[in-house]
């Protein structure tokens, strides 16, 4: 299973109190957790990316394993760590504004 | 007894604030969407316990919630906004051309007949419509027709931010953009044309005769006379008497013309307010007072409603969408500043009390009246 951290407001539009578990199928990409996180919360649709493009969206982030991995694409695979639910896949709101 | 609910949306999240008729003792909410910028929450004329709200972040982009149960529960509907067909460009703040790019929702106008109508007016400027209570959105593109490569955004943003539908007139609306100017339709939303003779921008627009590029504040109609428009723009209060077709001045006597909000007395046709402020370039009330102008005269003569308003060191603002009446007789008349107070008159203007001091900036306000 893939853990999701979700940032604070994303847990209360969704009303997750914890971490999201996805079932993705191997490899376990960027791109495939995101459309399972979606598809199991379909409220999430248009916040962390859009909806159309799939861009994700300026002010959020992708971190796990302590690397940044918000500019990777999305066939990118995830950490081995992260597809094996040793360690969550972390979408982060960006420190800015007020 | 007659029911009062205020809705306010604010920087941090919305606030419902209820009284009975006599409007002097208030319940105020619980903060909901705490957190979510709430540019605007509207009821359903139709069914007034239908609510939408427009929850927005600079994060996490656009939401609309729906409430079927006057505000004590609420769910997400549908929040994609997506221009029809290729977006094409607008003036840019260079003179270039700039895609079209959707950023938010500021205004909310639900149907007066049918629950699950609603048009949505959208930064960058676009009109868009939903018939199934929210859970889909389409655009009215005819808007964008309208020389929409020549709109430009104003300083917060290329913004449709007020809508007004034609009580007795359904294939008639209006709708008003930042800095584009006033537009209407005739025939449902299918074509628009702009209606911005007499507008008068020089510092901004050196062509007296331009048709788009006006910094229209806000529009509001008394629903027994829709072809009468009062107008707040950048500067100046304007009158037009033909649906739009012209516009006259009516500032007259008020200190400053610069201001935000307008809006018209539930029972008084050629009663109408606004809050002066004092330029654009310092957004407060002129002499760090408070006050709210009423003309009873349709414009140009004014008197200023200070009873119960800071008359020193008060520096806030008044935003377009932060002022309301209800229908009540006398009528009640509430505004919201960006320093978190909500006023409320009961008397027509001529006494204020603060319904709430310290919420967050007020976005916008608007009035149910259950008598």
């Amino acid at each position: 299973m893939i853990r999701v951290v979700l940032p604070y407001h994303l847990r209360t539009l969704t009303g997750v109190d914890g971490e999201v578990l996805l079932e993705v199928e191997s490899p376990a990409t960027l791109g495939a957790v995101l459309d399972a996180l979606e598809t199991c919360h379909p409220v999430l649709r248009g916040t962390i990316r859009n909806s159309i493009t799939l861009q994700r969206r300026p002010f959020v982030r992708f971190f796990a394993c302590k690397e940044d991995l918000s500019h990777d694409p999305p066939d990118a695979a995830l950490p081995d760590a992260v597809a094996a639910g040793r360690e969550p896949f972390l979408i982060i709101g960006a420190i800015a504004g007020g | 007894m007659s029911q009062i609910r205020v809705l306010v949306g604010t920087r941090k999240g919305a606030f419902i604030l209820t009284s009975d008729g006599k409007r002097e003792r208030w319940n105020i909410s619980d903060l909901h969407f705490a957190g979510w910028e709430i540019y605007h929450l509207k009821g359903s004329p139709a069914e007034p316990d239908r609510l939408f709200a427009s929850q927005t972040s600079g994060w996490f982009g656009q939401m609309i919630q729906r409430s079927d149960d006057g505000g004590e529960t609420w769910k997400p509907v549908g929040n994609e906004f997506n221009y029809d067909g290729v977006p094409g460009t607008h003036q840019w703040y260079d003179g270039t051309q700039h895609p079209w790019e959707f950023k938010r929702i500021w205004h909310l106008e639900p149907s007066p007949g049918d629950p699950d109508t609603v048009y949505a007016g959208a930064e960058d400027a676009a009109l868009f419509k939903t018939t199934d209570g929210a859970q889909t959105w389409h655009e009215l593109p005819g808007l964008r027709g309208a020389k929409g490569h020549l709109w430009q955004p104003g300083a917060g943003g290329m913004g449709l931010h007020t809508i007004v539908l034609d009580p007795n007139r359904p294939e008639r609306i209006f709708v008003a953009i930042s800095a584009a100017g006033v537009f209407r339709t005739d025939d449902a939303g299918q074509t628009w044309r702009p209606v911005n003779r007499g507008l008068k921008s020089p510092y901004e627009i050196p062509d007296p005769d331009a048709e788009v590029g006006h910094c229209v504040h806000r529009i509001a109609i008394h629903p027994s006379r829709p072809q009468v428009l009062f107008m707040q723009k950048h500067w100046d209060v304007m009158r037009s008497d033909d649906g739009g077709e012209s516009w006259r001045e009516i500032s007259g006597n008020l200190p400053t013309d610069f201001g935000f909000p307008i809006d018209v007395h539930a029972n008084e046709p050629e009663t109408i307010y606004v809050v002066p402020i004092k330029s654009d370039s310092e957004h407060f009330p002129p002499e760090g007072k408070l006050r709210v102008y009423r003309s009873r005269a349709g414009g140009n003569e004014w008197e200023a409603l200070t009873n119960g308003l800071p008359q020193r060191d008060c520096y806030v603002n008044v935003l377009r969408d932060a002022m309301a009446v209800d229908s009540l007789d006398p009528c009640g008349v509430y505004f919201g500043t960006t320093g978190g107070q909500v006023y409320a008159s009961a008397d027509s203007g001529d006494t204020w009390n603060p319904i709430v001091r310290d919420l967050p900036a007020v976005l916008s306000v608007e009035v149910q009246t259950f008598p």
